[in-house]
């Protein structure tokens, strides 16, 4: 003991080459971090201010009032707008039920058997997999066959994107409800599918209506999976069965064009898509930490 | 069937409702409860005491087969309730719960109203008319004395009320199907004093027209509510009879051990 | 009371216990068909990606026919004369993420110690949600950023500062040579930097957050630095999941279409320097899929696809493997 004491004295003391050593390296370190988040949150503003500043000069009425424009001559993005609600819209609405039960199947009767832990796998990997892929494969085994691009080949593209966010968020809010409440509901007698639409997920809603606005947000950025499904359409176009125009492939086409109309209409739009997939992204936080609270 | 343990006493010679038989019970390759037998009696309160372990909860979840819902867990005896053995595999679990209620430790409010968690239930196997469910809350409510509190809010979330108020609401809820057997695993232990004090008074409305079966680890709310103890430690039941006696000249050692308090 | 005459009341007469019994029966036949139909949505889920693996199977079947496996290795791309080789996509991919996990790994590093150690508690929660945001920005937007803000920037000054300083050291300096033009494989990787960064550093941060306190708390009291404690508790606790992080950045770097698609600069080529154009999977089939005409074109960029999807199904599935990881050692520790 009485041998430890200097030794401690003399590391612990604050000129000691060590302890300056490991002082800087620290603050050096920690330096470092700090730069880190800074600079990621100077990209988050050096973007988002890019989008006001160039996107604010072409938002005006006729963004929303006119068809997109041919080269040189004004006009706006409804139907641009139009698609993509559209889209998005029909999109969720395959997903929606096909990501909720698939992600109680997961929940509530994947504890045994291969069928769960591999389809939680092969869900997570569908998750980060290339959009683009996602679109050609729609393209081979639909657009291919009927012989044309269409709105709702779009849609079952962007379904199969959201799936496996739905998919996830369900079996995570799920998996949260504790056992005592399945239980409580089990016990009064009630079957199997009851504990869990009545109760299980119902106790639990707000997460997985958040799950499903995540997943609204994600496609509606989404741009590869539209290039060769939804392809673009200069005009109004409501028929599910013909190309239809989409805020992303319209903002792209624009974007990389050589007119200057077609860019500023391109830098509205991308504001708008922008602004829209953030407010859903922060307006679901908000309910669901009112709702959860 | 000399090994089973009757109470030393019968008061009034009330009838068997659940004759528990050879019960063995497995979590996996553990045991968790050997070859119980015991009676447990109609119209009566028996409470199931032990350290934490001791299999009391197990016990009462083999009742209702509450263990069913998960995989790996299974039970092998008999468990004999109104001549049948509700172990059987031929038996239906969703009417043998809607016969056994179950009040658990910690309350469970549906995310529902406080009028829905009443009528989830009874809807599950009535098809009452509006005016006869809100008889039937109304008069859950009142078994489980809670009508005065929330009459003027049954449309509010049951999530709104006080803890000692949920788990009312939760023992209105299991007494609201009209089940023959009662089952609550430690009601109390969430609650505050007087919450507990309200709901041991239920108890003694409750035994009136059920047959109630609790886990506790609190002695003195055994000796309190209860006509009949069991003292179980590690899955053995080890001593079961009337609650006076029990508790006031235990016959084991490892009884008297625990209710003084040298252990446990 | 008014309820208690009923009181048994359903299993009192023959009609009603009929009525029991069927609704018994009606409630077994409603949840096998519950259990069914969710079992088959799950399916549905496992046959996507079957369906997804089989056609992009069956569209590349022609071009590997005709080219045999060559096509992975050969650097010739021709739609005109119907000549196709993978190899200057293939390069472009990889290249491009490579450089994007190559600035994103510390960036991201850095980022989520920042927010498990350092960040005042007040600053968490919008800190971590801020960079959640930026993981919710269309890929589309860093593109269109990437090509008319930070492009001609980077062009401007960071180029001829590359050329100047780097551009002389052996081996490495023929990379930043060349026309400074702005778009090109790095900037190609740096736009796919910035939008992986999130992502992984939303993941370190998830993982960081798993150690329990009492380590880190036991490690402080011996009188260690926050650094110290990151080096020598955090991330050896974590150090699968870390990894498992930085590869699911990875998949998404590999298989990221518009951002890239910017700025790449759209040439099919390979390159020495790291300021020329190239062309990855992605955007080659983001460009020319819409005009590609049959005789083999489609089947080219469907076979590469099948490429990308195989390269990045191999490293989202060891990502997967290393998270898996984690959170089983994490069972087992608690």
């Amino acid at each position: 003991m009485s041998m430890q004491s200097p030794t401690l004295a003399s590391t612990a003391s604050p000129t000691s080459a060590l302890y300056r050593k490991r002082v800087f390296t620290n603050r050096l370190a920690l330096f470092l971090s700090l730069a880190a988040m800074a600079s990621g949150m100077i990209f988050l503003l050096w973007i988002l201010t890019t989008l006001v500043v160039k996107g604010i000069g072409g938002l005006n009425v006729a963004v929303f009032t006119q068809m997109t424009p041919s080269p040189g001559s004004a006009g706006g993005l409804l139907n641009a707008i139009f698609g993509s609600v559209v889209m998005v819209t029909i999109g969720t609405l395959i997903a929606t039920p096909i990501g909720i039960l698939a992600g109680i199947y997961l929940a509530e009767f994947g504890k045994t058997g291969w069928v769960a832990p591999t389809t939680r796998f092969v869900n997570d990997i569908l998750l980060s997999a290339p959009s683009i892929i996602i679109g050609l494969f729609v393209y081979t085994i639909y657009v291919a066959r009927v012989q044309h691009f269409s709105a709702f080949a779009g849609a079952i593209a962007l379904a199969i994107i959201a799936i496996p966010v739905i998919v996830r968020t369900t079996e995570t809010m799920l998996i949260l409800v504790p056992a005592s409440l399945r239980e409580a509901a089990a016990a009064l007698g009630a079957p199997e599918w009851k504990v869990v639409s009545y109760v299980a997920l119902r106790a639990v809603r707000s997460g997985v209506i958040t799950g499903i606005l995540l997943a609204v947000a994600r496609i509606s950025g989404e741009t590869a999976p539209l290039l060769f499904t939804a392809l673009n359409n200069q005009f109004w176009s409501s028929d599910l069965n013909a190309p239809m125009a989409n805020l992303p492939v319209a903002i792209f086409q624009f974007a990389m064009s050589p007119f200057e109309n077609w860019v500023e209409l391109a830098w509205a739009g991308a504001m708008l898509i922008t602004f829209s997939v953030l407010a859903i992204n922060i307006i679901t936080r908000v309910i669901f930490r009112q709702r959860s609270n | 069937m000399n090994a089973v343990l009757q109470p030393y006493e019968t008061p009034v010679t009330p009838t068997s409702k659940i004759s528990v038989r050879n019960l063995n019970f497995f979590y996996g390759s553990f045991q968790g409860l050997k070859n119980i037998n015991l009676e447990i009696l109609e119209r009566r309160v028996t409470a199931f005491i032990g350290p934490s372990g001791c299999g009391k909860s197990t016990l009462l979840r083999t009742l209702n087969r509450m263990y069913d819902l998960y995989p790996g867990q299974r039970a092998e005896g008999e468990i004999i309730m109104n001549g049948k053995n509700v172990l059987d595999k031929s038996q239906d679990l969703n009417l043998l719960r809607a016969k056994v209620g179950m009040v658990f430790q910690k309350p469970t409010p549906f995310p529902m109203s406080i009028y829905d968690n009443i009528a989830f239930g009874v809807k599950l196997y009535e098809s009452l008319s509006k005016a006869e469910m809100d008889e039937r809350v109304e008069w859950a409510l009142n078994k489980a004395a809670i009508w005065g509190e929330v009459k003027d809010k049954l449309k509010q979330s049951g999530l709104s009320l006080s803890g000692g108020q949920q788990q009312r609401l939760c023992i209105a809820r299991a007494v609201a199907v009209k089940p023959e057997v009662v089952l609550l695993d430690e009601p109390t232990s969430a609650l505050d004093p007087i919450s507990t004090a309200k709901v041991e008074e239920l108890l003694h409305e409750l035994k009136q027209d059920y047959t109630i079966a609790i886990v506790t680890h609190n002695m003195q709310q055994a000796a309190r509510v209860s006509d009949f103890t069991a003292y179980m430690y590690l899955g053995d039941l080890v001593e079961y009879g009337v609650t006076d006696e029990l508790f006031i000249k235990p016959k084991k050692k490892e009884t008297e051990d625990y209710i003084t308090g040298r252990f446990g | 009371m008014a309820g208690d005459k009923s009181r048994g009341s359903y299993v009192s007469t023959e009609e009603q216990q009929r009525q029991i019994a069927a609704r018994l029966v009606r409630q077994r036949i409603q949840d096998a068909v519950f259990r069914k139909t969710t079992l088959s949505f799950a399916l549905f889920v496992l046959l996507l990606l079957g369906a997804i693996i089989t056609s992009l199977v069956l569209g590349a079947y022609p071009i590997f026919e005709k080219f045999g496996f060559g096509f992975l290795t050969s650097r010739e791309w021709n739609p005109v004369t119907n000549t196709f080789g993978a190899a200057n996509a293939i390069y472009g991919t990889i290249v491009t993420s490579f450089i994007a996990l190559l600035i994103a790994f510390p960036v991201s590093f850095g980022i989520a110690i920042f927010l498990t150690e350092l960040c005042p508690i007040w600053l968490k929660r919008p800190l971590g949600t801020a960079v959640e945001l930026l993981a919710a920005i269309p890929s589309i937007i860093y593109g269109m950023w990437g090509l008319f803000v930070f492009a001609p920037l980077f062009a401007q000054y960071v180029q001829p500062f590359l050329t100047k300083y780097a551009g002389d050291i052996p081996l490495i300096g023929q990379l930043f040579q060349g026309a400074p033009m702005g778009i090109g494989m790095l900037s190609a990787g740096i736009i796919l930097a910035v939008m992986v960064i999130p992502f992984i550093a939303s993941v370190m941060r998830d993982v960081f957050e798993i150690v329990p306190p009492v380590l880190k708390e036991s490690a402080y009291g011996l009188g260690a630095t926050t650094w110290e404690v990151v080096r020598n508790i955090v991330l050896p606790y974590t150090k699968a999941g870390v990894v498992g992080g930085t590869m699911l950045g990875l998949g998404r770097a590999l298989g990221e279409t518009m951002a890239v698609t910017f700025v790449i600069g759209n040439t099919p080529k390979i390159a020495a320097s790291l300021f020329e154009p190239g062309a990855s999977i992605a955007s080659t089939i983001a460009n020319e899929f819409a005009e590609a005409g049959d005789g083999g074109h489609i089947s080219a960029l469907i076979a590469i696809g099948l490429v990308l999807f195989i390269i990045t199904f191999v490293v989202l599935a060891l990502a997967k493997l290393m998270l898996l990881q984690l959170s089983k050692g994490e069972g087992s520790r608690t």
